[in-house]
């Protein structure tokens, strides 16, 4: 035989035709990304991912490539990863200026999530893009139409002969009960061009549809939504497809809902590849799927397309499809190794998929479908502890503010790994007991809701059947089963102890995925005793490699994954062996209210900076939408749960020089202390100061030593023994748990009675914790400042003046870099101080400490000697990568050696918003406090002060109007400061509306102003008013306890009725100062690029 | 109370030994390959092709859907043994009419689990196809090596005897489908799919058992021979690949699959050689290299054609855009054609299924 084509590299020269291969398309040259914005509930950082995978691989390929994103916290807007970046407001008038002054020759409107396709329909629909030439790449207008207009794509099922469910369009109440009647209840309820399912839901009956459909309507732009057959407890299904420009297409993954149809997709956990579907019903489904993207028209790149089974006869329908990269094709990236939005990219610039390499095996092309010889589970993560008066339960609108997917070999390891990784406050056990009560229990199971899944565990060990289970909440009983044989294998347990438990135990044990803490409690025996146990017994962890193809081929790239059994692949003693010098850094999990992406964009950079230094960088995370678990970012990446068990694993195998767990907010921080007495060298600040720095006695001597003001404080381990501090320290207080992000359990109370009840809900959030009390001050003002140290100099990086008073949440507040009106002494005095701060802690790279300005002192609130949710903003704004300098000082640099010895100018203001999730939990009074509910941010970039704030609140999803009337309503101490804002707006041509007190402060003030009734004194009141959109802007500062109805109303209804909606005076001011500047001039825009070029002094007003 | 499951034993004939629990009990010795399909267990344990064969599933969940007696390729299981990290006692689907494990037990198929078949499959790749042995009944290792190294090699192992029918047999068109042209189906082991693909296209198809001579098929006066999929190494087959010669010199239209593509390739003069791991799974691109476009393809083949035995009156007309070897040739000038890889799918995608159509315009 001459030669064994088998086992070499031969099919490029067997291949196609020459002129066949066409290369990428060189008719253009330049390429405009539109990415998605701030987080918010239904667009997160899995957009980052697959922006930021865009953006490198069209900039490799040698196009110009021009972003916008409002999100500074992202690694796509880093200013080097695009030709251009415009930090901008996405709304369609920018979008439009950005392509008049760039004039691309393209628009990828497909990796930007739905805000992307809705800005691209929205410029197409100006005329925008033909008038400027601009092609759009992926997918064209009548796809993105057809993706996103549910009637226009039930129709195109039906012609390509696809069932979908019943269904019929409305855009009133009239029309939809005629629907009703004709398809019957539950009925689906549907706004169109909303984002994950805002707005939808399902209801039982006529009263349910008239309320719901109003809501509905008012959700979607086109006011229009879909009524629709319910198939409420049909299985779920999704496929991620891939299509090429000549009609290669491929499924990239199939995924299985362990949640039945009736909760979104984003809202379930959901399991990969799918487990229960026959192979003759699987390549069925699959053959719709390329129907679909081929009737849509989806001409290169990702769709998903979600089906609903019938469980009891298989029948299939079609339910939706994305066509676009989406959440759902981030994980399935994730979970199989295969960039979907990678390979997008280049598809929609010619690349077919046979000539897209797969970075994995390195030997292999794109054109394949993954195949997956693990399990992998997602589950989300959900926040409605922060939203206590809204319902826990789910269904077709998500609610979710995070994930976390989990790789297992099995499903039982897999969602086992899942559960420590969401990182719940408690543990599950508890979480189960509370489950006691049967009537309880069933509504748990069959209401969809965030617990379900530790319902069916307490249904299973209270002796429910599978069968039982599945008739309360229609879970297949393929995974009920699963999990009884858990709890079956947990009572086995149960019945031995160390010495008597037989080794196959020991390893079902582990093969099932129960942690090292879950085995001592169930053998009743030390963690650290079980854990020399299975080191005895061989029941250690191995790891193996996500590879795309079962192991058919080698796999060059480490994407890591813990399981049992006897091969371990890490190559881990290899690389030590080999003299790498490695570092770990820890991530920060799943997304959550108060630690989000900006704590990924921190591990990416600390990654590629010590990458860029010599080091091989190692990242653990278990969160699929980020680009820290993007296997590109590190030079190994273990998807694994950050407890300390599991951690501790990884840093055994692997023996790093250092392990960073300062960039990943509190959840590599609650490692540091464990890590340590485990011998793992921390690198930067030692966990010792972190410690103090969270240690009132401690850190309260540290400050009085170096003669620093804060407000009186104390700290209680007891309910009593808090009121009694509360008492010394005077009203209002606030209170909070030591360790927490997001100001999760933190309260301000004015009196001893709410004091005791946050004691108690504190306790439950964080157990074994101090509390901590301090005095809150009043009419004070709030600063942040970052600074990066090398344990002999600190350099502070920005300092950012928060534009609400103090008392809100610094993750809630807006802000603006450089500050306003703060007196340039002050400001000397909080750098002096912080820098002092910062040397004795022993600092080693980033440190935050927040100041309240209160009756002309400083006051330091609190100090956080780790990187914090303003580092991306600040470095997004003065152009110097904070977090790879900090990553660098870690690894053992000095400020010096990297030139970074002043603090650096900032070129112009840049101002921060916020983004809230309200308008998701129907009820919710959207008012502003200390505990943080935001779930993302924006930046406004400009010269001047009125244009970046402006800029901000456009970007964060509001409007500022222009013109009409703007109702007024303050409490007494705001009256004063009042008048000068109403003034203003009255000069820009507001018509004024107050409540009596307020009216008649501002009339004694010379000003015109009309009246208006409160809610309980008669009506046409305000919230009358409001809906009948006779008010434009609401300024509404509230009132005190009295009427707190009445402000509630009115921030309620301004929210539904989406009217923008200030709270607080400073806000106020800014919000004037705003529409001053738009009615002046046009917005600008402008890239970062620009900015950082000219480095102009900074433009603060610095004399107070 | 739990079951505690016997244990069982995965021999390789390197030495290899993987401890693993009994599924379903037996000993049966084989060479071991891997299967990457996600779908599809009942199609695989019942396609003649494994016959000879222990299959390692890749895929950690087995038997989630049961068996289904209207999809099986054939009318028993033919795989020597079967191995999965986790099989499903129950399955959930309401297709399902018996669960896995008591199918298999019922046929008489070992079965192990709970081994780590990551490290069983990486040997394979590394080593190559291996003989082994699965047991449930037997624990001393070195007595069953000794077995193993004894157990002939799949090189030169003709097994189509093995699996073939023993008379001849017709399959009609499905109610409501026009009978249209008469095939012969030569059984090297034939997958029901691919007469059932036949079928539902029109075609009278007549099945001859593997050692029909060319007079006889031809004698039928049938309108085109299609050459099934089957086990073993083609080589040995010579008689097989006279009457095969005899078939295209006869100039009438043959379709060959798999072993039946080998055979055709071996007829026409070419040469066959052992893979090293073999294809097996349903995510193998196969590129057409007239058209540039790239089908995915369900495959389960040891052995290949060598591109550079064929004669010049045949043309490779699709590769394997993984390791390039051949997917399918065509005999120049004549409706001659066949492809290594399987469209009539059960299990893997149905990419491919228009090559039946080809096949049937061309007649």
């Amino acid at each position: 035989m001459s030669r064994i084509p088998g086992d070499c590299y031969t099919a490029r020269a067997l291949g196609p035709p020459r002129e066949l291969i066409v290369p990428r398309r060189d008719d253009i040259q330049s390429i405009l990304i539109v990415g998605s914005g701030p987080i918010v509930i239904g667009q997160a950082c899995e957009f980052d991912y697959s922006g930021t995978q865009a953006c490198r691989v069209l900039r490799r390929e040698g196009y110009r490539v021009i972003l916008v994103n409002s999100n500074p916290a992202t690694i796509m807007t880093d200013p080097e990863l695009s030709d251009v970046t415009y930090v901008e407001p996405l709304v369609a008038d920018v979008i439009e200026k950005i392509l008049e002054r760039e004039r691309p020759d393209a628009i990828l409107p497909t990796v930007g999530g739905q805000t992307g396709i809705n800005l691209t329909l929205q410029v197409h629909e100006r005329g925008v893009l033909e008038e400027l030439g601009v092609e759009l790449l992926g997918a064209g207008v009548e796809a993105l139409r057809l993706g996103e207009d549910r009637a226009l794509f039930k129709r195109a099922m039906e012609e390509i002969g696809l069932r979908v469910p019943q269904s019929g369009y409305a855009g009133g109440l009239e029309e939809a009960h005629e629907i009703a009647t004709r398809i019957g209840y539950p009925l689906i309820i549907r706004p169109s061009f909303t984002l994950g399912g805002e707005g939808g839901g399902t209801v039982y009956n006529r009263d349910e549809l008239d309320e719901l459909v109003e809501i509905a309507l008012d959700a979607s732009p086109a006011r229009r939504v879909l009524l629709e057959q319910s198939v409420l407890g049909w299985k779920e299904f999704e496929l991620e497809v891939v299509r090429d420009r000549v009609d290669n297409a491929i499924v990239v993954c199939s995924v299985e809902n362990f949640d039945a149809m009736g909760v979104h997709t984003g809202d379930s956990i959901t399991v990969a590849p799918q487990q229960t579907l026959s192979d003759r019903e699987y390549q069925a489904m699959r053959n719709d799927a390329f129907k679909v993207i081929r009737r849509v028209g989806v001409a290169t790149g990702g769709s998903n397309i979600q089906f609903a089974v019938d469980p009891a006869t298989g029948e299939r329908v079609v339910i939706e499809m994305n066509p676009r990269v989406s959440r759902s094709s981030a994980l399935a990236s994730k979970a199989t190794g295969f960039p979907i939005a990678k390979v997008a990219a280049l598809l929609a610039v010619g690349y077919t998929l046979d000539e897209v390499p797969n970075d994995i095996t390195g030997k292999t092309y794109a054109a394949f479908e993954p195949t997956l010889d693990y399990t992998v589970v997602k589950i989300p993560r959900w926040a409605f502890e922060k939203f206590p008066r809204t319902q826990p339960t789910l269904g077709t609108a998500m609610k979710s503010v995070g994930e976390v997917m989990a790789i297992g070999t099995t499903f039982r390891q897999a969602l086992m790994k899942g559960l420590a990784s969401l990182e719940l406050d408690g543990d599950l056990a508890a979480r189960e007991r509370r489950m006691s009560d049967p009537a309880l229990l069933r509504r748990r199971l069959d209401t969809p809701n965030w617990e379900r899944l530790f319902a069916v565990f307490a249904a299973l060990r209270q002796g429910w059947t599978v069968a039982e289970v599945n008739r309360a909440s229609h879970i297949d009983p393929w995974f009920l089963r699963e999990m009884r044989e858990l709890v079956e294998l947990e009572n086995e347990l149960a019945c031995w102890n160390l010495e008597s438990i037989p080794d196959r135990l020991v390893h079902e044990a582990r093969r099932s995925g129960l942690s090292e803490a879950r085995l001592a409690s169930l053998l009743d025996a030390e963690p650290a005793a079980v854990h020399a146990h299975l080191g005895r017994v061989g029941a250690e962890r191995v790891y193996k490699r996500v590879d795309t193809c079962a192991a058919e081929f080698p796999a060059r790239t480490p994407y890591l994954y813990s399981t049992f059994g006897v091969e371990d692949e890490s190559e881990a003693e290899a690389a030590t062996a080999g003299g790498a010098r490695k570092v770990v850094i820890l991530g920060s999990g799943p997304n959550r209210i108060g630690q989000g992406i900006e704590f990924d964009y921190c591990c990416v950079h600390a990654a590629f900076a010590l990458s860029e230094a010599g080091f091989e960088t190692i990242m653990v995370n278990c969160n699929p939408e980020t680009v820290s678990t993007d296997y590109d970012t590190s030079d190994r990446l273990y998807f694994e749960p950050l407890t300390l068990e599991y951690v501790l694993d990884v840093c055994r195998q692997e023996r790093p020089e250092g392990v960073i767990v300062q960039l990943g907010g509190q959840t590599p921080l609650k490692l540091a202390r464990g890590l340590e007495a485990a011998g793992v060298p921390i690198w930067g600040t030692p966990p010792d100061a972190i410690d103090l720095a969270e240690d009132r006695r401690r850190f309260g001597a540290l400050l009085a030593e170096e003669g620093v003001r804060q407000p009186d404080n104390g700290t209680a381990t007891s309910i009593e023994e808090g009121v009694e501090v509360a008492r010394g320290i005077g009203f209002p207080v606030l209170v909070r748990p030591s360790y927490v992000l997001g100001g999760r359990a933190m309260a301000l109370c004015y009196d001893e009675q709410t004091v005791a009840r946050y004691l108690r809900e504190a306790a439950e959030t964080s157990p074994q914790r101090p509390i901590l009390l301090d005095r809150f001050l009043d009419d004070a003002f709030e600063l942040d400042l970052d600074l990066l140290a090398d344990g002999e100099r600190a350099v502070v990086a920005g300092v950012m003046q928060h534009i609400e008073e103090a008392g809100i949440h610094s993750g809630d507040s807006a802000a603006v870099l450089p500050p306003q009106n703060v007196s340039e002494h002050h400001l000397e005095e909080m750098r002096d101080i912080a820098r002092r701060l910062a040397l004795r802690l022993g600092v080693v790279g980033l440190m935050n400490v927040q100041f309240a300005l209160h009756q002309d002192q400083v006051y330091v609130i609190e100090v956080n000697p780790r990187a914090s949710r303003t580092v991306p903003f600040i470095a997004k704004a003065v152009g110097i990568p904070l977090v790879s300098h900090a990553a660098r000082l870690m690894a053992g640099q000095t400020l010096a050696e990297l030139g970074l010895t002043e603090e650096p100018t900032v070129p112009g203001v840049f101002v921060k918003a916020p983004v809230f999730p309200f308008r998701r939990f129907p009820g919710v009074d959207p008012v502003l406090g200390p505990e943080m509910k935001s779930t993302g941010e924006v930046m406004g970039a400009s010269p001047s002060f009125g244009e970046a704030f402006a800029k901000a609140w456009l970007g964060a999803g509001h409007h500022l109007p222009l013109s009409g009337t703007a109702f007024l309503s303050v409490n007494d101490r705001d009256k004063a400061t009042l008048v000068p804002i109403a003034r203003q707006l009255r000069e820009l041509g507001f018509e004024l509306l107050a409540t009596r007190g307020t009216a008649d402060y501002l009339r004694g003030s010379g000003l015109e102003v009309a009246l208006v009734k409160k809610v309980h004194e008669g009506r046409p009141s305000v919230v009358d008013r409001l809906i009948n959109r006779e008010i434009d802007v609401v300024i509404n500062t509230p009132l005190g306890r009295e009427s707190h109805e009445d402000d509630e109303a009115i921030r309620v209804t301004a929210l539904k009725y989406d009217i923008p909606c200030v709270t607080t005076l400073s806000g106020a001011t800014a919000a004037a100062e705003g529409i001053a500047e738009l009615l002046d001039r046009e917005l600008s825009v402008r890239p970062l690029q620009e900015f950082h070029a000219r480095r102009v002094a900074p433009l603060t007003n610095a004399t107070g | 109370m739990r079951r505690e499951a016997p244990p069982g034993l995965l021999v390789l004939e390197d030495g290899s030994v993987f401890e693993a629990q009994a599924a379903a009990p037996g000993t049966r010795f084989g060479e071991v390959v891997f299967n990457t399909s996600m779908t599809g267990y009942q199609e695989i344990l019942t396609d003649p092709s494994y016959c000879g064969q222990i299959v390692v599933m890749t895929l950690p969940h087995i038997g989630n859907y049961g068996i289904n007696s209207a999809v099986a390729e054939s009318t028993r299981p033919w795989v020597e043994g079967f191995v999965a990290r986790q099989f499903t006692a129950l399955p959930s689907s309401h297709g399902s009419e018996e669960d896995l494990l008591t199918y298999l037990n019922r046929h008489g198929v070992p079965a192990i689990e709970g081994l780590d078949t990551r490290a069983v499959v990486r040997r394979v790749r590394e080593r190559g196809a291996l003989r082994g042995v699965v047991t449930t009944e037997r624990s001393e290792v070195a007595p069953l090596l000794a077995e193993v190294r004894e157990h002939p090699s799949m090189t030169g192992r003709a097994l189509v005897d093995e699996v073939t029918c023993q008379a001849p047999y017709e399959v009609t068109p499905p109610a409501g489908v026009e009978a249209g042209d008469h095939l012969a189906v030569y059984d090297f082991g034939v997958k029901a799919n691919i007469l059932r693909s036949l079928a539902e296209r029109g075609a009278r198809v007549t099945v001859l058992p593997a050692r029909t001579p060319a007079s006889e098929c031809l004698g039928l006066g049938v309108d085109g021979v299609v050459l099934s999929n089957g086990p073993g190494d083609p080589e040995p087959l010579t008689e097989i690949i006279a009457e095969v010669r005899k078939l295209v010199a006869s100039g009438v239209p043959v379709f060959g699959i798999c072993l039946g593509h080998q055979l055709l390739g071996l007829a026409m003069g070419g040469r066959t050689f052992k893979l090293k791991f073999g294809h097996h799974g349903g995510n193998q691109p196969v590129q057409d290299l007239a058209t540039g476009r790239v089908v995915i393809t369900s495959q389960n083949h040891g052995f290949a054609i060598d591109p550079d035995s064929l004669p010049e009156s045949c043309q490779v007309t699709e590769t394997n855009l993984n390791d390039g070897t051949v997917e399918a040739f065509a005999v120049r000038d004549r409706p001659v054609f066949s492809a290594q890889y399987h469209p009539e799918a059960a299990p893997g995608p149905h990419d491919a299924s228009p090559l039946f159509d080809r096949f049937l315009d061309a007649l």
